[in-house]
């Protein structure tokens, strides 16, 4: 039980894909213009994630090593698929904010990265609680990402006007520019909260 | 021809794959710290994403359209695709140019998980663009990634030498740098009229 908390608590914090780990960054810097996207795109990468480690991890004695990543890639887009349609039937004005991006969650590279360094070596319920803890972990960074892009472009957060009108929108937060420098300035914070120097991005 | 040299520079300046599209963004930030690899990484992918927008062509208008099919197997038959794409890419490079092979060795299979190459697939089938389209728009959608990966690495070289703060050393000051460079980007969003 023990084991499950700290698989969990892993991806939240210690081993965030996102500020410690630095995978994942297209959807990161591409969707995150609202506070709402974020949210919306972490918990399609959340499902994703935790439906493909179940499957790879009660699949793990049965897939031969040598045509593995094939494998993965193959039950990855197969619930990428399901998210897909799912968006586009019950949620069609956030599946049109998305769009591309809903489709390349295949190739986002921390479910790949979960899959052939965790879900493949250990049980299903310690995959499960891994990939909880990190589809989270993503949702909240993408979250904060968008809430600070959300707040400085336009003013508002989650929708809510919080700026009165007398406020200057810096739009190029907006923008692609905005995306690279948040993203930048927040990781620089995060590491000076943790004191910790960065590491390389280990993307694939 | 006004049309095809249109997507080109669209895809290379405009709307440039890895400073505006937000596809390609790990090789961009992993691989773009000596300006020869981050080149030799543009190659490949560009010659990846080239073939790409072939096959995948030929399949979404003439296997998954015409079969219905286009909803539920596009996002699998095309990762496949392109997975196979590479691995035969590489099998070629081997066989003809051995020296190649070995300059590109591990980037090669890498190709496989870089977004901008199923990005391209899917914009192929939902701006449906014709044949000789679509290949213009992966040549510059190649090319576009190969000047992004050689302006970044030539940058990081000089940074090198930079006295960064210490909490931004590492990908912070980078993705920094890609901000600025996404700003001078954005300057070339009136070439093409809308």
């Amino acid at each position: 039980m023990y084991q499950l908390v700290k698989d969990f608590f892993n991806g939240l914090w210690n081993e965030n894909p996102t500020f410690k780990m630095i995978i994942g960054m297209c959807p990161t810097l591409a969707v995150t213009t609202a506070a709402m996207n974020g949210i919306a795109m972490g918990l399609a990468t959340t499902f994703v994630l935790v439906f493909s480690s179940l499957l790879i991890s009660l699949l793990r004695n049965f897939i031969p090593a040598k045509v593995r990543i094939p494998c993965y890639i193959i039950v990855i887009a197969t619930f990428v698929t399901v998210v897909d349609l799912f968006m586009a039937g019950y949620f069609p004005a956030m599946y049109k904010i998305l769009g591309l991006y809903i489709p390349l969650i295949v190739v986002n590279c921390i479910i790949m990265a979960r899959a052939e360094a965790f879900a493949s070596k250990v049980t299903p319920m310690r995959a499960i609680a891994d990939a909880l803890g990190m589809g989270l972990g993503f949702t909240w960074a993408i979250t904060l990402i968008g809430a600070v892009r959300e707040l400085m472009g336009s003013g508002t957060l989650f929708g809510f006007p919080v700026f009165g009108e007398n406020v200057t929108r810096w739009v190029i937060m907006l923008l692609p520019p905005g995306a690279f420098i948040t993203m930048g300035v927040l990781l620089g914070i995060m590491n000076l909260l943790t004191r910790r120097g960065v590491k390389n991005t280990q993307c694939h | 021809m006004k049309e095809l040299l249109l997507i080109i520079a669209g895809s290379v300046l405009v709307n440039n794959f890895v400073l505006s599209r937000f596809l390609g963004e790990c090789p961009f930030l992993g691989v773009s710290k000596k300006l020869e690899t981050a080149i030799s990484m543009g190659f490949a992918t560009t010659f990846v994403l080239t073939m790409t927008s072939v096959a995948t062509y030929f399949i979404q208008f003439y296997i998954l359209e015409p079969f219905g099919l286009s909803r539920f197997l596009q996002i699998v038959s095309f990762i496949l695709v392109i997975a196979s794409l590479v691995q035969l890419v590489e099998m070629v490079i081997l066989k003809t140019s051995p020296a190649l092979y070995k300059a590109l060795g591990i980037y090669l299979p890498l190709i496989t998980t870089n977004c901008a190459v199923l990005g391209l697939a899917l914009l192929i089938a939902i701006k449906r663009y014709n044949l000789i389209q679509s290949i213009a728009f992966g040549l510059g959608a190649g090319i576009g990634f190969t000047l992004a990966m050689a302006l970044m690495a030539g940058i990081r070289e000089e940074m090198e030498f930079g006295d960064v703060p210490e909490a931004l050393r590492g990908v912070a000051i980078v993705l920094i740098t890609a901000g600025l460079l996404s700003m001078a980007f954005l300057g070339f969003s009136g070439l093409i009229p809308m």
